[in-house]
């Protein structure tokens, strides 16, 4: 039983976390809401380590340590490009510190341990590891430590689900036979082998929603050490958590018209796309253009909208947009930038990228807003999108990307597409836009062709005439 | 070992449930431009579970139940250290502002 000051500490810190997603809704508030957070875990924390004595404060100590000399290089150093692996990393460290916690837990009540602890503690450990492993894939994909394709075979959801299968079972087994001790490195090893082989066989592009569902597993697995440890605290601060993870995947899985069960276990992105989109793209033919030929386009614009994707990211040309942006508003002429809820790779993550790029957040304009305005842009710019902008998820009933909302790029007078190579986007999927008329591909590594793209506009100097 | 009675646990669940509908109500508030920060953010924050791994601490059997809280708290703590500092330092991005 926790003392009763602490108790009245940790509704303190349960304000001050609500407040904190509270003061999360607006960029005005935000920062505020980072401290309140903060806030709230410093008084968890040390009213924890008031109300019980730690004897062995050499380790606590060496412990915090670890964690701030781990913590603070990572959080200061990690680029926006690459925040989310940072995300799936620490997605990693939180589920395997719950998991070993459930684990501590259980031996520490051996042998008189009763059903309900023994029941939630294999549940939440079940979800720690499942959820350590999980991330750890994912971060190696973000990371490019291995492919981000989908690890596809025959038969792989079979495999992974007669894993979790097994998992549970031991699980079961555990709870009516509590002092089985044996059972539960089997349970764990089960869990993990799951979080692996489930993630594995996950693409690159369903990352967004991925690393949304850890998120939630991460926190319900957090709440469940709560419910053992009768900590209120716990309890909120959990599902908190998953209830976050849990909407912003609905948000994500909506976004591509998809459903959980689809991003879990469809294993889209798989598909070699040589075959049959060849001979198809034989017949018919993209039009290729030079920054040059973009620049005398531009300076006739009036509204431009910069549709960027991870393909930007990755090339690092986020820079380089935006002094396209700054080049072609010291023009007169206004840039937008339109953004699709999953574009980059976590939720959210193109708006911190452009953040980071010195974008002012007002440009930055989400889909259902932006969409109307692309019939009266003169040019869409798509930088490293590709499935965002097919228009073939409105027309093509075969398509596999029919019915997933995207960007109304074609409904602009030109659309410029920077591509690196003719090859189809993530989804595998030949992108209806190369062929339109109205559309100019460019092709080469984005960074590169838009620098040219920048130095052509600033040769031609002086800014439009007003008409 | 901490005793839970069934009047506790029907008492927690309801604090879960209200936990997780006020939190699905504030999080469809949060605007999408902040979606990045706020999975930081909530990710930190889940990382109370240090609470968890102080409270076993206090007491534990074996050296190998110590050395799995301890285990835990290093990184429960690195995640507190650096989902906060850089949810803060992702914010930041977000305050400037073009002078027009």
């Amino acid at each position: 039983m926790t003392e009763l000051p602490a108790e009245y500490l940790y509704v303190l810190s349960i304000v001050l976390f609500i407040l904190s997603l509270r003061w999360m809704s607006e960029v005005k508030t935000s920062r505020l809401g980072n401290w309140s957070a903060t806030a709230g875990m410093a008084i968890a924390i040390l009213s924890t380590l008031v109300a019980f004595q730690i004897q062995r404060t050499d380790l606590l100590v060496g412990a915090a340590l670890v964690g701030t000399v781990l913590g603070t290089p990572i959080a200061l150093k990690v680029p926006m490009t690459a925040v989310p692996q940072r995300t799936a990393m620490s997605h990693a460290f939180g589920s395997l510190a719950v998991a070993l916690v459930g684990a501590a837990e259980y031996y520490q009540d051996l042998p008189k341990i009763n059903l309900f602890t023994v029941s939630v503690l294999s549940a939440e450990m079940i979800l720690g590891f499942l959820t350590f492993t999980g991330s750890c894939v994912a971060f190696a994909k973000l990371q490019g430590l291995i492919p981000g394709r989908p690890f596809v075979y025959r038969g792989r959801n079979v495999v992974s689900l007669s894993t979790l299968g097994a998992a549970v079972a031991m699980g079961v087994y555990l709870a009516l036979n509590p002092t089985q001790e044996f059972v539960l490195p089997i349970m764990a090893g089960l869990a993990l082998l799951f979080g692996l082989l489930l993630v594995l066989a996950i693409g690159g592009a369903d990352m967004p929603t991925v690393i949304a569902i850890l998120n939630s597993y991460a926190g319900i697995s957090a709440a469940a050490l709560g419910f053992v440890l009768d900590n209120k605290v716990l309890i909120v601060a959990g599902a908190l958590d998953g209830s976050s993870g849990f909407i912003l995947a609905v948000i994500m899985s909506k976004a591509m018209n998809r459903s959980f069960a689809n991003v879990l276990f469809g294993g889209v992105g798989s598909r070699i796309t040589a075959g049959t989109t060849g001979t198809a793209q034989a017949a018919r033919s993209v039009q290729a253009y030079t920054p040059e030929d973009v620049a005398t386009v531009l300076e006739d614009a009036r509204s431009v909208i910069v549709v960027p994707g991870y393909g930007m990211a990755v090339a690092q040309a986020q820079h380089v947009v935006k002094e396209l942006a700054d080049v072609l508003q010291r023009r007169g002429i206004d840039v937008k930038y339109a953004i699709h809820p999953v574009a980059g790779r976590m939720p959210g993550h193109m708006n911190v990228v452009l953040a980071d790029a010195q974008v002012p957040y007002e440009q930055l304009w989400e889909m259902d807003r932006v969409n109307p305005l692309f019939p009266e842009a003169d040019v869409a710019i798509v930088v490293g999108a590709n499935d965002v902008t097919n228009p073939a998820a409105r027309t093509k009933a075969d398509s596999p990307l029919y019915g997933m909302p995207i960007l109304d790029v074609d409904k602009a007078r030109t659309v410029v597409f920077f591509k690196r190579s003719t090859r189809p986007g993530f989804s595998g999927v030949d992108n209806e836009l190369f062929y339109l008329p109205n559309t100019m591909m460019v092709f080469g590594d984005a960074k590169e062709v838009l620098t040219e793209l920048v130095a052509s506009l600033k040769r031609r100097g002086g800014s439009r005439q007003k008409v | 070992v901490v005793e839970v009675s069934q009047a506790d646990v029907v008492v927690n669940l309801l604090i879960f449930l209200m936990a997780s509908f006020l939190g699905t109500e504030l999080i469809r508030h949060v605007s999408r431009l902040l979606h990045t920060p706020l999975m930081s953010l909530t990710n930190a924050i889940s990382s109370v579970s240090i609470v968890a791994a102080l409270i076993v601490m206090v007491g534990p059997k074996n050296d190998f139940i110590l050395t799995l809280v301890t285990v835990a708290v290093a990184l429960a703590a690195t995640n507190i250290v650096s989902g906060f500092m850089i949810t803060d330092r992702i914010l930041r991005l977000f305050r400037r502002r073009q002078t027009k």
